[in-house]
């Protein structure tokens, strides 16, 4: 794309008091505004009142012991620290790292096309930067993680997000609009060179595999064996499809409408599952296995990835936006009415012995590897590099957008470790242990979580069976994944507030649609960016492949999505069919990919600021970078060393070799000679996988110290940064404009519509 | 009576805000804006229908498409 070219500027700056208002036109009001005023007093009294509330709430949840500390306490806490971060943390990062310049134009400004360019109300875009960021991952990595009681989990969702997932969003976020919106991957090949950039690539490609397998995983652990909600997520389809034609050929741009029509059906089509699960073919046809059903996904996946965006995953997208912002709100909602009491201890034995039966490993660093998006996600740094900047109107709404994205992120899963955590322990271990130690049935379910050492009242198998017929299912027993146990909690949750008991099956099955939802969102639109960077990854060799290029050649866009499509269902067949319970070994590689994400995108991050010359405050991305490498290079190192087979796949690996090779025909949880087989095939990939993830971010993050310690030195490649074109736009900063952006927006306002660049951009 | 009209204004008001932040966020104006962009940038030359805009948008969504997080 051709670059504007910056018209002669006379930037003008003028003084008032503590206010500086910078003009690049004369004829033109400011389009920058910095504000050096002191801390008023008035706000100095509200922050401190905000800070005491929220040290009585961490007070409350760390130190107060019995069985009554009430949900809200979290949900303080959670609030006031997240306002204490946002004012002074992230001030902190915007003043000495960041330097918003809003007399620069940001990418959208600069090449506004009404299409994919296009300046967005700050307002607008931190939804739809939440949107994007949201996913499964906060859901479900706080409910997996409850095994270890509620405080660890809640202190770190909350103080990593305030220093980790938060400062790297927003720091991506920064450097990318300062170099006109250029993705992650491409950064990484800019500012590290070939080697660490190429490593970053296939990194990002590998890690979106195991996380697209991962993420199926868990629905089709959601959906199997569920009349119900297999009917109701296979409704969404004609759904979409409906949608899709709907736009192109009847009403196009009517998206709000057609989406709330599309919400509408959905919700019919909740509702009509719990008819069709009652009647005796609808039993016997959407009664799925999990390998039928992980081929369902497998085919869906592919279809997603070469149909046309119009027919399928835009109005999917559309839908699952609306039920994202929807839902949330109405937990959120349901929770502060409601007000659960927690049932699960604040630390469990787990969390000592480190032998849990959800994941195994210690807290230290699985913990941390399990909750993963909630508190810092490598993924976002594909969404903050890339699409957001096309959509920024301001370099100074950064904050909002990256930091505060994050901060709701953050507080999504914090409500979704709320939800677990208000659950019967004893129900909680009996839906989330894999079936290889409940043996499926209520009563060895309910035998087993009673032997394992769980404070309360011992649970009956006639209990079980009847939880799970007040959610209107057959069995809840090993329902692992993660999202079932959240459905579950949810509808705890929100029958207590919207419609009784009577509802309670309802609340379930349109919680678990919600998250398969946007799983299955994630699914088909991450196969799609996979097959890209795989194409343009195999195009860039060069030669014959160069052709794959061409995103219109058919016969390459197929066999780069057979070949993508091939990797993540080719592991999720692996999860579904293995022996050892797929969740418990497939969820620490999902998290390690995760974090390991992270840990390249905070690399590029921190070495952009040390080139920068702020050396100085190079510890606030570094002390992400070095714990995140800390925590994911251990739990690495377990999986792959670890002589405790529960946690080493290669000790697990060479047990299962050593018992074939003795002519065992059952071993362990292995039950048959082809379980046996599975499970050497399983660990060696597993195994594997581990290794080539860890490989790749050490090269990334050593080709990062030999670049920052050049520019150290002073003898490395210059930073990448594009040339800056001044700005003609004006947009306020923080979410309630200040008194001095509500004067000169006044002053915008009174502008002739032909003189002003942006329009339409603010309401009414 | 003028109490009733207010809290009817107010009501209005929230709705009619409500309604451009999803037109906004879901993208229903975002035609009119290109609209208004073309006709800026480009003065009096044609710009494409509704409808036209909306197949362009999704080709290019096509070719490259944006990643949603897990």
């Amino acid at each position: 794309m051709a670059t504007p070219t910056a018209a002669p500027s006379d930037r003008i700056e003028e003084q008032d008091g503590d206010i500086t208002y910078i003009r690049t036109d004369r004829e033109l009001p400011p389009v920058a505004i910095i504000d050096r005023s002191p801390i008023t007093t008035r706000h100095k009294i509200i922050f401190g009142i905000i800070a005491l509330l929220g040290a009585i709430a961490w007070a409350v949840i760390a130190f107060f012991r019995g069985e009554t500390v009430n949900a809200v306490w979290f949900v303080i806490a959670a609030i006031c620290t997240y306002v204490i971060g946002f004012r002074f943390y992230a001030r902190l990062i915007e003043m000495k790292i960041v330097r918003p310049r809003d007399d620069d134009a940001t990418p959208a400004e600069l090449f506004e096309n009404g299409t994919d360019y296009m300046p967005t109300d700050r307002r607008v875009l931190y939804g739809h930067h939440f949107a994007a960021i949201a996913g499964a991952g906060p859901l479900v990595g706080p409910v997996l993680a409850m095994q270890m009681g509620y405080l660890p989990g809640t202190i770190w969702i909350i103080i990593g997000a305030v220093f980790a997932g938060c400062v790297q969003d927003y720091l991506v976020l920064s450097i990318s609009v300062r170099r006109r919106g250029r993705s992650l991957g491409q950064m990484a090949r800019d500012e590290l060179g070939a080697v660490g950039g190429a490593a970053a690539i296939v990194g990002v490609l590998v890690i979106m595999v195991i996380l697209l397998a991962v993420l199926a995983l868990v629905v089709v652990n959601a959906l199997a064996e569920s009349p119900w909600g297999v009917f109701s997520i296979a409704m969404t389809i004609p759904i979409a499809i409906f949608m899709g034609l709907y736009l192109r050929f009847f009403r196009p741009g009517r998206i709000s409408e057609v989406s709330l029509i599309g919400v509408v059906l959905l919700l019919l089509a909740v509702i009509a599952g719990g008819w069709v699960a009652e009647t005796s073919w609808g039993t016997d046809w959407f009664t799925l296995s999990k390998v039928t059903l992980s081929w369902c996904i497998i085919i869906y996946g592919f279809c997603a990835s070469v149909l046309p965006v119009w027919l399928l995953l835009a109005p999917r997208d559309y839908l699952s936006t609306f039920m994202k912002v929807g839902t949330i709100a109405l937990l959120a909602i349901g929770i502060l009415l409601a007000r659960p009491i927690m049932e699960a201890p604040a630390i469990s034995q787990f969390a000592k012995t480190g032998t849990g039966p959800v994941f195994a490993g210690a807290l230290f660093p699985f913990l941390f590897i399990t909750i993963a998006c909630g508190a810092l996600s490598g993924f976002h740094a594909l969404i903050s590099s890339g699409t957001t900047p096309k959509l920024l109107e301001k370099e100074s709404q950064m904050r909002l957008i990256g930091y505060g994205g994050m901060l709701t992120e953050s507080f999504v899963a914090i409500m979704a470790l709320i939800t677990a955590a208000i659950l019967n322990q004893h129900l909680y271990f009996a839906m989330n242990a894999p079936a290889a130690q409940t043996g499926t049935t209520a009563q060895t379910a309910a035998d087993y979580v009673n032997g394992i050492g769980l404070s309360g009242t011992p649970i009956t198998g006639a209990q079980i069976t009847e939880a799970a017929a007040s959610v209107g299912e057959k069995s809840i027993v090993s329902r692992t994944g993660g999202a079932p146990t959240l459905a579950f909690g949810m509808s705890e949750v929100l029958h207590q507030v919207f419609g009784g008991h009577a509802l309670k099956a309802f609340w379930y099955h349109f919680a678990i649609m919600f998250e398969a939802l946007f799983i299955l969102t994630t699914v088909d639109a991450g196969t799609r960016v996979a097959r890209f960077m795989l194409s343009d990854g195999l195009g860039n060799l060069g030669g014959p492949l160069k052709k794959l290029r061409n995103p219109s050649w058919r016969v390459g866009a197929w066999t780069c999505s057979v070949i993508v499509v091939a990797a993540w269902g080719s592991i999720l067949l692996m999860g579904v069919t293995d022996p050892l319970g797929g969740i418990n070994t497939l969820f620490p590689l999902f998290g390690i990919a995760n974090q390991l994400l992270a840990a390249i995108a905070l690399t590029v991050v921190t070495v952009v600021v040390i080139k920068r010359g702020l050396v100085k405050w190079a510890w606030i991305p570094a002390i992400p970078l070095f714990w995140d490498l800390t925590v994911t290079l251990t739990a690495s190192w377990q999986k792959i060393f670890s002589a405790d087979p529960k946690l080493g796949y290669w000790k697990q690996h060479s047990q299962f070799v050593a018992a074939k090779e003795a002519g065992k025909t059952a071993f362990g949880s292995a039950k048959t000679p082809d379980q046996i087989d599975a499970v050497i095939r399983n660990t060696f990939i597993q195994g594997t996988l581990s290794i080539v993830f860890a490989a790749l971010v050490i090269i990334v993050f050593v080709t990062g110290l030999i670049v920052a310690l050049r520019a150290v030195r002073g003898t490395g490649r210059p930073l990448t940064e594009d040339e800056p074109v001044p700005s003609r736009i004006f947009a306020p900063s923080g979410l309630i404009p200040t008194q001095v952006e509500r004067e000169v927006q006044k002053q915008w306002d009174a502008l002739p519509k032909s003189q002003t660049k942006s329009v339409g951009t603010s309401a009414n | 009576m003028g109490r009733a009209a207010e809290i009817a204004n107010q009501i209005g008001w929230y709705f009619s805000k409500l309604s451009w932040y999803s037109a906004t966020l879901m993208g229903d104006n975002h035609y009119r804006r290109y609209a208004e962009h073309r006709g800026r940038t480009h003065p009096g030359e044609p710009i494409l229908s509704e409808r036209e805009y909306w197949r362009m948008r999704h080709d290019a969504s096509d070719a490259n498409p944006n990643p949603r997080c897990c």
